[in-house]
């Protein structure tokens, strides 16, 4: 074969992968804006001001959302309330206290594992201690301690982000002053590492507002008109509300508008927070590159 | 035309007096046969000297010789790195300060230190220099005020500052916030001031603000800097320490150790043959 | 120039008194609040470790009922589960197979589909592009399962349905396919990863020696990833074979065998109603009561999937150790 003619066949094949690699792209980025097209059009019908804030009506098939937005509002909030004060200790430990050795090695793979830890298993883990043995039955409580369980691997690694993002300096700078070691990371580490962390615990919030399996098990309601005034009380959430009302209740087809507001209104929640996190993130970012 | 004012002739009384005046001179630390290791590298090879009270002691060397180790090792800062292990002394108002017994908040309170790239807290000025003294227990709102313009006016910051003590410490030039850090260091009144190439990081003028205020403060403290810069030792000095690879090959006089350097790579170092 | 006094208190050539005495004393307060600050960030820091322990002994712990009851074997390869007839059965071989085959399926879509747009993201891509893209991916893993699983319904399965020529959609190939997407950001970001990781002089080396940009990944990237991306693969079958809301809701959850005989031969049915142990767990667990034998055998099927996704995760994670280090020392 000629050189023109191998340097031809190259390119060819070149041309050939690359547009393979390309059209996997393409279909990624055209199955996310169909999710959103499709959540989107089915949900913008039905998805006002009435809707999210009335009662559901009617056996499901009237009426609107708000104890479910509402419960999962409260779910996530207590998810975050216990998870936080907890991941943020332990990322304090592995950052500012911990020597390299097996010890750190041994948490790191716990946190790895737990991380791939199948929710439902969460779930069933929070039923059986939870619910059961610590008696809180299916409740607000018993869910949000099994869903703080199962973000604490992310709120940790979020945290501990936070704290290697805080220049060596501080440290350094605060000790020479005769700072004690608590002083040094209560009054100059924890200040600058707070914006991270609340990005990391806002996305752990995403995380619990989304997620349906452990909730099942640990206390979601399948219908339950009022907003829970205790922590020992069940309460409807969105996710496992938008589950009910597609494949569990008796007249899926006359609540399928619903569902789809159910589905839109959920998507929106997490993207907002995700934005917040984000922004958070992004606003400090650069305002430490400025300085 | 003008009559030149005649130049003040400079006596140096010290030279003259020599022989009693060096036996006269306090010590502050006294190192004796200090080593240490970074794991298994020795990065301190046993080190004895005396440093001089109320005289600024300056540590040269080549890159990597240890100068900021043995700095680090006077206030124990050194022990923040993972597998440091030391052997030998350093005795220091009559206690080793590698004694168990040693605090080490009040002895890293009595010997401040000034890092090579300023290192203000993401604080006001305010706050950077009140930080001292509220961990140690300050908390009367005038006299924190007190101190905190004392420390300023000190290093000469107090006039360029005094309407913004409010605003980020941050935003200072360098040459400022290496001025602040020290201002911080002083508010918490300490013995010693240990300070690793407190200027390298800034421009020339603010380092000839920050040699002149070296000069100024060792009236009332014992300072320790380490250099990279021969002149600047040699203008801001009384003392001199040569390390090469971890060991220290010459400790004099400033001025005798730059005319007249006993061991030859000594003179090649400060000849600026090689490092 | 006279120094401004900073000493108020001492006379001024005895600026301040350090003394012996003063070097050793300790504060007893101050020293208390760190240690216990010490103590209680050792304890925050370990409770990953017994959190996992917990788990892991919780599940054994109300699982043992069953397991000594029904037997392991029993749970492992018996074909049937009537877990509330007169004559109750535990067998979660259904389950197991149905959760591999679901999980199999989807990363046949999702291993090509993912490492393609991996590649293409972290070669190809130009520079804009690429930071397009990357947001993409991130999005995609923070859809709600729950919600891919109404798509699943309400989409994919008439599409299955019509395709196939079915009664019912909800198969164990509708679930594939909504699963393929779940695993796709895990897949895309920790292939990625890996790719980026692949130090440029290897490939200015062979562009040196006159490689299309084709052939460098081909010959250089890919095999420099290869632990990278087997890792990738290993976590997207982690996080497909432990979802639940997505297969629970487009798979149908019949729990008979999902097999069928053609030729003589038995093998895996993706036409065919599916309930994996995910499914399972979600199903009977919200109603079953508590200390029941059926309550006891549910935590023997979450064991099952725990050892599962443990031993999986394991794997992936020595693999991308070992790049890492292969990377290192060359
Ligand atoms: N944290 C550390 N871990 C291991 N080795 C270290 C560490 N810090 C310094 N070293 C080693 O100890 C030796 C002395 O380092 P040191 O920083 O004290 O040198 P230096 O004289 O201050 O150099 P420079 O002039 O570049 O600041 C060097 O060989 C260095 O590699
Ligand atoms: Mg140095």
């Amino acid at each position: 074969m000629t050189n023109a003619a191998l340097i031809k066949k190259k390119r060819n094949v070149q041309l050939m992968w690359v547009t393979i690699c390309a059209t996997f792209a393409v279909i990624t980025v055209g199955t996310l804006a169909f999710l959103f097209y499709w959540i989107i059009v089915g949900g913008a019908e039905v998805i006002s001001w009435s809707f999210i804030t009335q009662m559901p009506e009617q056996n499901m098939t009237a009426g609107g959302i708000w104890p479910a937005l509402v419960g999962t509002i409260y779910v996530s909030l207590l998810t975050i309330a216990i998870s936080v004060p907890l991941g943020i200790g332990a990322a304090i430990y592995l950052n500012e206290y911990a020597k390299q050795g097996r010890l750190v090695r041994l948490i790191r793979l716990s946190i790895r594992n737990l991380s791939g830890v199948p929710s439902i298993v969460y779930g069933l883990f929070g039923l059986g201690l939870f619910a059961a043995t610590f008696g809180f039955g299916r409740s607000l409580i018993a869910a949000a301690l099994t869903l703080a369980i199962m973000v604490l691997p992310w709120v940790i690694t979020g945290a501990e982000e936070a704290l290697k993002a805080v220049p060596r300096s501080f440290r350094e700078g605060g000790l020479a002053l005769g700072a004690t070691k608590w002083q040094t990371i209560r009054q100059l580490v924890l200040p600058s590492a707070i914006p991270g962390m609340a990005t990391g615990a806002i996305l752990g919030l995403a995380r619990a507002a989304g997620e349906t399996a452990p909730i099942i098990l640990t206390g979601a309601a399948y219908f339950l008109p009022i907003i829970p005034h205790d922590i020992k009380e069940q309460f409807m959430a969105l996710p496992y509300h938008l589950y009910i009302l597609a494949t569990q209740h008796s007249e899926t087809a006359t609540v399928r508008p619903i569902a789809y507001g159910t589905a839109l209104v959920l998507i929106i929640l997490v993207i907002l927070l995700n934005s917040v996190a984000i922004f958070i993130r992004n606003y400090y970012r650069r305002k430490n590159e400025l300085l | 035309m003008a009559i030149k004012e005649a130049e003040p002739i400079q006596i140096d009384v010290r030279e003259q007096f020599q022989p009693y005046f060096e036996g006269d001179v306090k010590k502050v630390f006294q190192v004796e046969e200090l080593s240490l290791w970074y794991g298994s590298n020795q990065a301190l090879k046993d080190i004895s000297f005396d440093i001089k009270e109320k005289q600024v002691t300056a540590i040269i060397g080549p890159s990597g010789c240890g100068k900021s180790t043995f700095l680090k090792t006077l206030n124990r800062m050194v022990e923040l790195n993972t597998n440091v292990k030391t052997s030998g002394s350093i005795v220091y108002h009559d206690i080793d300060i590698f004694d168990p017994s040693v605090n080490l908040v009040e002895l890293r309170s009595a010997i401040g230190m000034v890092f090579q790239k300023p290192n203000p807290f993401a604080k006001s000025i305010f706050d950077n220099v009140a930080f001292g003294p509220k961990i140690h227990g300050v908390r009367n709102k005038k006299k924190l005020k007190e101190v905190v313009e004392s420390s300023l006016k000190r290093v000469g910051l107090w006039d360029e500052v005094k309407d913004r003590l409010n605003e980020s410490a941050l935003s200072l030039s360098g040459g400022q916030q290496q001025r602040l850090c020290i201002a911080r260091c002083l508010a918490v009144e300490p013995e010693v001031i240990l300070m690793d190439e407190p200027t390298s990081a800034l421009d020339p003028i603010s380092s000839a603000k920050i040699e002149h205020l070296i000069e100024e403060l060792k009236e009332l403290y014992s300072i320790v800097v380490v250099t990279h810069n021969m002149q600047q030792a040699a203008r801001i000095s009384d003392h001199t320490a040569f390390f090469l690879h971890g060991e220290l090959i010459e400790y004099n006089r400033t001025d005798r150790m730059f005319s007249n350097p006993q061991d030859q790579r000594t003179k090649d170092y400060v000849s600026g043959r090689f490092g | 120039m006279r120094l401004p006094s900073l000493k108020t208190n001492v006379d001024s050539n005895q600026s301040v008194v350090v003394t012996k005495q003063k070097l050793t004393q300790k504060s007893f307060v101050t020293n208390l609040g760190d240690y216990l600050m010490e103590k209680l960030f050792l304890v925050l820091g370990t409770l990953a470790i017994f959190i996992l322990l917990l788990i892991v002994g919780f599940l054994f712990r109300e699982g043992s009922d069953a397991i000594r009851e029904v037997g392991i074997s029993e749970f492992i390869f018996g074909q049937s589960w009537y877990p509330s007839s007169s004559d109750p059965r535990y067998g979660a071989l259904p389950f197991i197979i149905s959760s591999v085959m679901v999980t199999v399926g989807a990363l046949l879509l999702a291993v090509p589909w993912g490492i393609f747009t991996a590649i293409f993201i972290s070669e190809i891509a130009p520079k804009r592009l690429k930071e397009m893209l990357k947001p993409v991916v991130e999005v995609f893993a923070i859809f709600p399962s729950v919600v891919l699983g109404f798509i699943a319904l309400i989409v994919i399965s008439p599409i299955v349905a019509n395709v196939f020529n079915l009664s019912n959609g909800l198969t164990a190939i509708t679930a594939s396919v909504i699963l393929s997407v779940m695993a796709l950001p895990t897949i895309i970001s920790i292939a990625e990863d890996s790719l980026n990781s692949v130090p440029s002089d290897f490939k200015e080396g062979a562009y040196a020696l006159g490689a299309t940009k084709w052939e460098v990944i081909k010959d250089i990237s890919l095999p420099a990833a290869k632990s990278g991306i087997i890792a990738a693969v290993m976590l997207g079958f982690g996080r497909a074979v432990g979802e639940t809301m997505t297969v629970l809701m487009a798979a149908g959850n019949a729990i008979d065998m999902p097999v069928q005989q053609l030729l003589g031969l038995t093998i895996p049915d993706f036409l065919t109603s599916v309930r994996t142990l995910t499914a399972n767990i979600a199903i009977e667990g919200s109603d079953v009561a508590w200390g029941s034998l059926h309550y006891s055998a549910l935590f023997v099927v979450g064991m099952i999937l725990f050892v599962i996704t443990f031993i999986v995760n394991l794997i992936a994670d020595l693999l991308i150790n070992r790049q890492r280090g292969a990377l290192r020392n060359d």
